[in-house]
Formats: structure tokens, C-alpha cells, sequence
């Protein structure tokens, strides 16, 4: 469902990614991993549009969600975003209550139905394993959760707008392992209703969640494959290196 | 695309709100350069104002201006760089300087007019020292020592620790580090607020009127017992009161263009050299 | 060396004790401008009513005793006319001034020097039951001449505060109610806040969230601009072209009104306001805007509902740093809202501020006297307005926006 031909990007000057092509499945969840600085963020960002708040960018090539060109003329961003969530690396809630925080989407987006409002809160909360533990506290400060429990919030936040795809950028980087672990479990759930992307630097985590994987280096797609075969036998020697831990 | 609409709409707004601004600016400068500039001459610069103020020049009111700019300038900064190098190299973080930190801000937002009421207390009954350019440079160095102390306290907060630690290291005493390190590397940032202190002295109304300021005097003024005309006291006397309002009124334009030249000068001086001085301090 | 060392340490020490000293500087400051003000203000509540070296005198049998200085003003102004309305008979009110002699007595009979004039005001006045007479202490008639002196109460707390009269030149007794101009200072406080607050956030948010990098050079620096501009050259702008513009726009007597007067004021208060919001709206975490965007949501929609209110209190102290100019501007407003110390009625009428006054009377205000105490007391009123506003501002700014907003 997501096609991307030929992209190349660059900073100003700077030739950020090389010539990638990529094809990923609807309900799978792709990793991508590769030392810092080798763009996947970027190219995860590229989905979504997040690149377009920085100056002095361009973009080659195509990116196709759905058989649409996500580039073109004609494309409503915002709603774009809408159906493209995102989760970040650390965890960004609103400086508003709980609730607020997952109904924000869906007011900016124009519902205004209160029962229908609180019943996706609900559902989202839900989805992002997140419910039981704050359904007693949904008008607190969201800055009173734990940074693990934010994570959770912002992912309900996003998913709250139920978007197709939801890309995570090392959602869990900056949480403790038993928090990490919850999101990994988070994760396994969510492939059965969404499109997951995620970008990690920890390699047993894309081995853990993943089908498929894909290798960044340098601004290059140097090899994308199941999983499983990427981390047993990985077709490429730089892959090879990179995960028996060759270089970081 | 509802939300599309009022975003163009907000977004509109705000631009012309800016564009409004830049206008009124242009107005007001506009208004005193095109009326003004036809008054001024080397005559107006250099001669006293004659005919009942509807003829001459306003150098009297030059002068005075320039005398109490230094005289404010002698009580504020020594002080206000003393202090503020107290604050920032001696004492620390507690409640002492907060303490003192909120009365600097305080005497910051003291209104002019308080100041002139104070000075008038103070100097010019209680010491005696009576309508005078003392009592005005005294007041007027009040009014400008929290600008002083704050622009000081970010000179030296600005100069590098690595200084400091440098010098300490070898022996140096913390009097002499400050006398050989700290201050001359934050001099240049320290001159940067005595020059946008001259450039606010130079316009203050308030604070002279019962301190220093007189409608006309035949003479220069000779000693700092004596009282002095200045230029925003002279256009404030011009716009308001004198016997021929009219026929005074080029009198005023030159006196606000000379003002506000002065004041725009000594503004944008200080805002360039601290734009050039933060691209020194990037550049190391 | 041992000799130079302690010399140098000594020199030391009093450089330090010198720079400790000058800490202390601001503090010591606003410390005496309290004491000045507020020791000099207090006065006029210790003073009797009256201008200073004058007296009151009635008729012996007359059973009033003392006055209040607002009754004393209304009976010279024949507002009050019959005794009864202070506390004394059934009788019309007789006013006596002291010119009012020569109405009785030629020169000669006064005596040489005036040195009889003492006497035949005792015989006016004990010829009169219901006369009032005002005259100076020095030729004052004694109980023995046939006169009574009342008593003048001194100008009261309330008086000064809740007076709606500001007569400080009236005789025999000056009035001294502020209520006029702290009104005055709050309508045009008032008109200048309405109109710069909206305008500043404005511009704030087009500086911080939608220029370019050009449009920044260029727009900051006239903000400065405008901050620049001496009060006294906003005034004349305002007399010679705003005030007109006024006068013709609204069909108005005169344009010197508090509407005048607000509109340049929130020019002044409006580079204050930009830079302090524009301020606090910049430093919002870009985690937080992506965070928005990435949901869909527009640029203004982030704006309004996740960047402002985070900014909030940044933006709240750019509000109250605005009106804590736009209370304490004094030349501005003394040359462009006209000159009625009246409580204001609309806001295209002329007023008087707080500072205004205090710059226009001081000169004329005898030193020491009722009238200087009096604009003593405005200038506390204007020293404690502006502390509060600095000690909130600092409050406001330190609150961080943690709570559901």
C-alpha cells in the first residue's frame, strides 16, 4: 500500500537519501534500522509530510500511499496527516488534561459530537493499552503520567484519528525497558487494524516486532527482506556487519 | 476547509496588522522629517532662540541635553557596573540576589514622572541643591541605573567562565581577575547599554521638569548649580505653552527632529554594535 | 613584600565591601523614594482643610463648631445656603471674604498698617449671626473681639480617595478628591489595553510563527524603532495630527479626549507587548507544534489551541508589562487628553491621569503646602500601582502552563 520509486532527497546541498525504492504491505510492521544519520528518520518523515516544515528541502522521485502521489499538486496535507499518524521519539503530550490530549485530533478535525468524542477517547485509550490505568484521571495534567504512559497517551492521541498508517520513530528510545517492552506488545496488537513503520537503532526490538526490516546506511537502502532472513542470513556483507555488531 | 478559510483569514489579519505598525512608524518620523527638516540649519543648531521662541535656534537646549546625559551617565554607570558586578561575581544564587534582582526591577518600571517627584524630594529641597543640573543628573542617573545594571549583569554573565577559571588558576586574586579579564572582555557589551541609556536620557520629559529644566535662559548654564534648557523639555514648552503657538510651531518641528535624531542615532548605534559584538562571541 | 601583600589584601577587602555596598544600591532607592513619598503624602492628612494661614470665624452664638473642607467649598460656592445643612440654626449662610471689608469700613478706619482690622472684623462678625468669615490668621478677631474660630477637620483618607471633586486651587478650602483621576487613568489605561493587546499578539504571532527571515530583519528593528520614540515627541504627534483627525472623524468639540489619549498610549505599549509575547509564543518546544501537525490539524488551529496557551503565561505578562506602561505614561497623556479633571463621563470627553496631574500642577503646588502633599499622595498611588504591576509581571512569567488548559 505504500510505494516509493526512486526518492532522492536532499538538505540544501547535502544528498540525504539515495535513490530508494520500497513496496510495504498493508497491516505488517516494517522496521528500519541503520547507524545514526543514515536517514531514516528522514525518510520515514517523507511519509508524512514532516519534512516539509524544513527549509531548504528537496524531493525526487515518487512516493504513492494507496496509488496516490502523497506529492502531488492537489493533496490536502492536513488530511494527509490525518491518515498518516505519527508518534515521536520523545514522547510530546499537550499541556492539557488526559482527555484532551487523545480528543485534540478529533476536534481539530471537526467532531464535535461530545458522546461520540468520549467513546473514540475510550476506544483509543483502549488500543493503546492505556485505559485501565488512567480511566479514573482522565482530567489530570497528562504531564502527571509516567514517560512511559506518555508514550501510550501520544499513541492514542494519533490513533484516536484512526489513521491507515502510523509511523512510530524510535518510540521507545527514551523509556525504560519495562515501558519498552509494554509498546513492543503495543505494537503486536495494533498490526491487526494499522500500517506500521518504525524507525529503532535497537536491533532486537526490529527483530522482536517487525516482518520486515529494512537496512539504511549512508542515505542508502542497502537491503530490505523478512525479517527473519535479514537477521539469519542477510543477503548483504554490510548488513552482515552492521548486525553482529561489525560497526554501530 | 472550513479551517483552511479562517486560517487565511487569521493569517491576513496578522500581516496587516504588521504592515499597520510599519505605517504608524513611518507616519510619525515622517511627520517630524518632512516638517522639521526645512528648520534645520546651522543657525538653529548654534544660536539661542530669540522672538519670543518664534525665531533663533535651540542650541541651549543642545547643551543642556548634552550636560545632563553625562551627569546621568557619571552617577549610573560606575554604580550600575559596580552592582552589577556584585551580582554576578560575588554573590551567589540565593535569596539575596533574587532579593535584589526584584527591587532592580522594580525601580525599573518606577513611572518618569515618580522619579521627578523623588528628585524634586530629594535633591532640589532636602539637600538643598535646588533647581540644577545636579539634582537632574542625579535624577536622571537614577532613572537609568536599572538599565545600566542589566545590560552590565549580561555583559558579564556573557563572558566565559573558562576566563575566569583561567586566571584564578594562576594565582590571580578575584579583584584582579575582574579588573584584568572579566570586565575588559565585557566592556564592549557594557558600552553597548551605556550608549541605549544615552539614547533614553536624552528623551526623558518627566524627571527634569521640576529638577532642572527652565523655559528659557539668556546665558549658558555655568556650573552644575545652575538650572538648563533641554530639548525635550524646549519641544514640550513649544507644542503647549509660549506666547505664539503658531508662529512657534517650525520651532518645534526642528526641536523633535534634533530630538528624536539624537535618540534614533544612539539606538541604533547600540543595537548594531551588539549585533556585531554576538557575531564576534558566535564566531569563538 | 610581605608589606605589599597586606596592603593589597586591605585595598582588596574595601574594593568588595565597596562592591557589596553598591548591590544594595537599587534596594536603598526604592526604599527612600517610599519614604519621600509617603512621608510627604501623609501630610495632607494631618493638615487641616484650609488654605495654609487662613482661618474661619463665625458668630459666637452660632453652635457650629468645625467644619468639613467639602462643606466649607460648597457654602463659598452656594451650593450650601441655609446653616442648617451643617449642622447649625435655621438661617441663610452670610459668606465673608476678607476683600469683603471694604464693603463696611473705608482704609482709614482700618488704621494704620491694617492694625485695626482685627477689631472691626470682630464687629462685622458679632453683628452677624449667621455670617462665615475667611480670613488670614494674622489679622484674626479673638473671642474677645466677638468672633468664634472654627475648627477645620483635615482632609480625610476617604475624602482623598472617594472625593469627586480635584479643586486644589479652590479657597477658602482646596479639594482634594482623586476619584477623577484614577477614573481618568483607568479609562484611558483601559482604551490603550483594548487596542494594543489584540494588535501586539497579532504582530507577535506573525513574527514568531508566519515571517520570513527578511520580513524579521526588517520588522524587528522598527519595533525598536517605535520603542525609542521619547514620550514628549508622541505627544506632539498626537496634538498636532492625531487629535485633529479625531476632532473631525467623531464630530467632537474638541479632539483632545481619553480616546485620543488611549490610542497613542497603546502605540506606546505596544512595542512591550510584541517582543515580551513574541517572546514566550518562539520559545514553545517544536515537539509540541509537530506533535499538532502530525494529528492534521492546520497551522493556525496549532496556534490557537497548542502554542498560545502553552505561551500563556509569557503572554499574560506581556499584557500587564503593557498596562504598567500605559498607567505611568505622563507626557504623552498630559498633552494630548485635554485638561478636565472630572470624572469622565464618555470617552470622547477630555480627562486627567495620575501622572498628568502631578506634571502639570507641581510647579504651581507652594512647597509643603496642602496642594504639593496632595500630589505627593497621587505620586504613592502611582509608585504602588507600578510595584504591584512589576511584582505580578515577575509572578505571571515564573508560572509554568503544566495544568489542563
Amino acid at each position: 500500500m505504500i510505494k516509493v520509486k526512486d526518492i532522492n532527497f536532499y538538505y540544501g546541498d547535502f544528498h540525504a537519501l539515495k535513490d530508494i525504492s520500497i513496496r510495504i504491505k498493508p497491516n505488517t510492521v516494517t522496521a528500519f534500522i541503520g547507524p545514526s544519520g543514515c536517514g531514516k528518520s528522514t525518510f520515514l518523515r517523507l511519509f508524512n509530510r514532516m519534512n516539509d516544515l524544513i527549509a531548504d528541502t528537496r524531493l525526487e522521485g515518487e512516493c504513492l500511499i494507496d496509488g496516490k502521489d502523497i506529492y502531488g499538486k492537489s493533496v490536502d496535507v492536513d488530511k494527509l496527516r490525518k491518515n498518516v499518524g505519527m508518534v515521536f521519539q520523545k514522547p510530546n503530550p499537550f499541556p492539557k488534561s488526559i482527555f484532551e490530549n487523545v480528543a485534540y485530533g478529533l476536534r481539530v478535525n471537526g467532531m464535535n459530537d461530545k458522546k461520540k468524542i468520549a467513546q473514540r477517547v475510550e476506544n483509543s485509550l483502549i488500543s493503546a493499552a492505556l485505559w485501565d490505568e488512567v480511566r479514573d484521571k482522565l482530567n489530570k495534567s497528562a504531564f502527571e503520567l509516567s514517560g512511559g504512559q506518555q508514550q501510550r497517551l501520544c499513541i492514542a492521541r494519533a490513533l484516536a484519528v484512526n489513521p491507515k498508517i502510523l509511523l512510530m520513530d524510535e518510540p521507545a528510545s527514551a523509556l525504560d525497558p519495562i515501558s519498552t517492552s509494554k509498546i513492543e506488545e503495543l505494537i503486536h496488537q495494533l498490526k491487526e487494524d494499522y500500517t506500521i513503520v518504525i524507525v529503532t537503532h535497537n536491533m532486537q526490538q526490529a527483530a522482536r516486532v517487525s516482518d520486515k526490516t529494512g537496512f539504511f546506511m549512508l542515505g542508502e537502502l542497502i537491503e530490505y527482506s523478512d525479517t527473519k532472513k535479514m537477521f539469519l542470513k542477510p543477503d548483504k556483507e554490510t548488513t552482515q556487519n552492521y548486525i553482529t555488531g561489525r560497526f554501530g | 476547509m472550513n479551517q483552511k478559510l479562517k486560517q487565511k483569514i487569521a493569517f491576513f489579519l496578522f500581516r496587516l496588522f504588521s504592515f499597520f505598525i510599519v505605517g504608524i512608524l513611518v507616519s510619525i518620523l515622517g511627520f517630524i522629517v518632512i516638517n522639521g527638516i526645512g528648520v534645520i540649519n546651522w543657525d538653529f543648531l548654534t544660536k539661542s532662540p530669540t522672538d519670543g521662541m518664534t525665531a533663533g535656534g535651540i542650541f541651549p537646549a543642545i547643551v543642556g541635553t548634552f550636560y545632563l546625559v553625562i551627569g546621568s551617565l557619571i552617577f549610573a554607570v560606575p554604580l550600575g557596573v559596580m552592582s552589577a558586578i556584585y551580582t554576578t561575581e560575588y554573590a551567589g544564587n540565593g535569596y539575596i540576589v533574587r532579593f535584589i534582582r526584584l527591587m532592580t526591577n522594580n525601580l525599573a518600571s518606577v513611572p518618569s514622572i515618580v522619579f521627578g517627584l523623588f528628585g524634586m524630594a530629594l535633591f532640589v529641597n532636602n539637600l538643598g541643591f535646588g533647581d540644577s543640573i545636579l539634582a537632574g543628573s542625579l535624577t536622571l542617573g537614577l532613572l537609568t541605573l536599572p538599565l545600566i545594571i542589566r545590560t552590565s549583569e549580561e555583559a558579564l554573565k556573557a563572558v566565559p567562565d573558562a576566563y575566569r577559571s583561567g586566571s584564578l588558576a594562576l594565582g590571580a586574586s578575584k579583584l584582579q581577575t575582574i579588573r584584568k579579564v572579566v570586565l575588559p572582555t565585557a566592556l564592549p557589551n557594557i558600552l553597548t547599554g551605556v550608549i541605549l541609556s544615552i539614547g533614553r536620557v536624552s528623551g526623558e520629559t518627566a524627571p527634569i521638569l521640576f529638577t532642572v529644566a527652565a523655559y528659557f535662559l539668556p546665558n549658558l548654564p555655568q556650573s552644575i548649580f545652575d538650572q538648563a534648557m533641554a530639548l525635550p523639555y524646549h519641544l514640550y514648552v513649544l507644542a503647549t505653552s509660549g506666547t505664539d503657538l503658531e508662529a512657534s510651531r517650525p520651532m518645534a518641528y526642528g526641536t523633535a527632529l534634533v530630538l528624536i535624531v539624537i535618540v534614533l542615532v544612539f539606538n541604533l548605534s547600540a543595537t548594531l554594535l551588539r549585533q556585531r559584538l554576538n557575531k564576534k562571541f558566535k564566531q569563538n | 613584600m610581605a608589606q605589599k601583600n597586606l596592603l593589597g589584601k586591605i585595598i582588596e577587602k574595601a574594593a568588595e565591601s565597596l562592591l557589596t555596598v553598591s548591590g544594595a544600591l537599587t534596594t536603598i532607592a526604592i526604599l527612600f523614594i517610599t519614604i519621600f513619598l509617603f512621608k510627604e503624602g501623609f501630610g495632607l492628612f494631618k493638615t487641616p482643610g484650609i488654605e495654609d494661614g487662613y482661618g474661619l470665624y463665625v458668630n459666637p452664638e452660632n453652635p457650629v463648631n468645625q467644619l468639613r473642607p467639602s462643606d466649607i467649598k460648597n457654602m463659598y460656592d452656594e451650593e450650601i445656603t441655609n446653616w442648617n445643612a451643617v449642622g447649625g440654626t435655621d438661617r441663610e449662610i452670610m459668606v465673608f471674604r476678607i476683600d469683603d471689608v471694604f464693603d463696611y469700613y473705608s482704609d482709614e478706619d482700618l488704621g494704620e498698617n491694617y492694625s485695626l482690622l482685627p477689631e472691626k472684623l470682630g464687629h462685622i462678625i458679632s453683628d452677624h449671626k449667621n455670617i462665615i468669615a475667611y480670613v488670614p490668621e494674622e489679622f484674626a478677631p479673638s473671642a474677645a473681639q466677638g468672633a468664634k474660630e472654627v475648627k477645620v477637620l483635615n482632609t480625610t483618607v476617604s475624602d482623598f480617595f472617594l472625593g469627586k471633586e480635584w479643586l486644589p486651587t479652590a479657597t477658602p478650602s482646596p479639594l482634594f478628591g482623586s476619584l477623577p483621576l484614577i477614573l481618568g487613568t483607568l479609562l484611558v489605561s483601559l482604551i490603550a489595553i483594548v487596542l494594543a493587546l489584540p494588535l501586539g499578539l497579532g504582530v507577535a504571532v506573525y513574527l514568531s510563527e508566519l515571517a520570513d527571515e527578511r520580513m524579521r530583519k526588517f520588522l524587528k528593528p522598527v519595533i525598536e524603532l517605535l520603542a525609542g520614540i521619547p514620550s514628549v515627541v508622541y505627544g506632539f504627534f498626537g496634538l498636532v495630527v492625531v487629535a485633529p483627525l479625531v476632532q473631525k472623524a467623531f464630530n467632537l468639540p474638541v479632539g483632545e479626549t481619553a480616546f485620543t489619549g488611549g490610542l497613542i498610549l497603546a502605540i506606546m505599549a505596544l512595542p512591550t507587548i510584541i517582543s515580551v509575547a513574541e517572546d514566550a509564543i518562539s520559545n514553545t518546544p517544536r515537539a509540541m507544534r509537530e506533535a499538532s501537525l502530525a494529528l492534521g490539524a492546520t497551522q493556525w488551529q496549532t496556534i490557537r489551541k497548542v502554542v498560545i496557551p502553552y505561551a500563556g503565561s509569557g503572554i499574560s505578562a506581556a499584557a500587564v508589562l503593557g498596562i504598567g506602561r500605559a498607567v505611568g505614561e505622563t507626557m504623552a497623556v498630559l498633552m494630548i487628553t485635554g485638561n478636565a479633571a472630572v470624572i469622565p463621563t464618555s470617552i470622547f470627553e477630555p480627562v486627567r491621569t495620575i501622572p498628568a496631574t502631578i506634571a502639570a500642577e507641581l510647579g504651581e503646588a507652594p512647597s509643603g503646602g496642602q496642594h504639593y502633599q496632595a500630589l505627593f499622595l497621587l505620586g504613592c498611588i502611582l509608585f504602588l500601582i507600578s510595584m504591584m504591576i512589576s511584582v505580578v509581571s515577575e509572578m505571571v512569567s515564573k508560572k509554568k502552563n503544566y495544568k489542563s488548559v
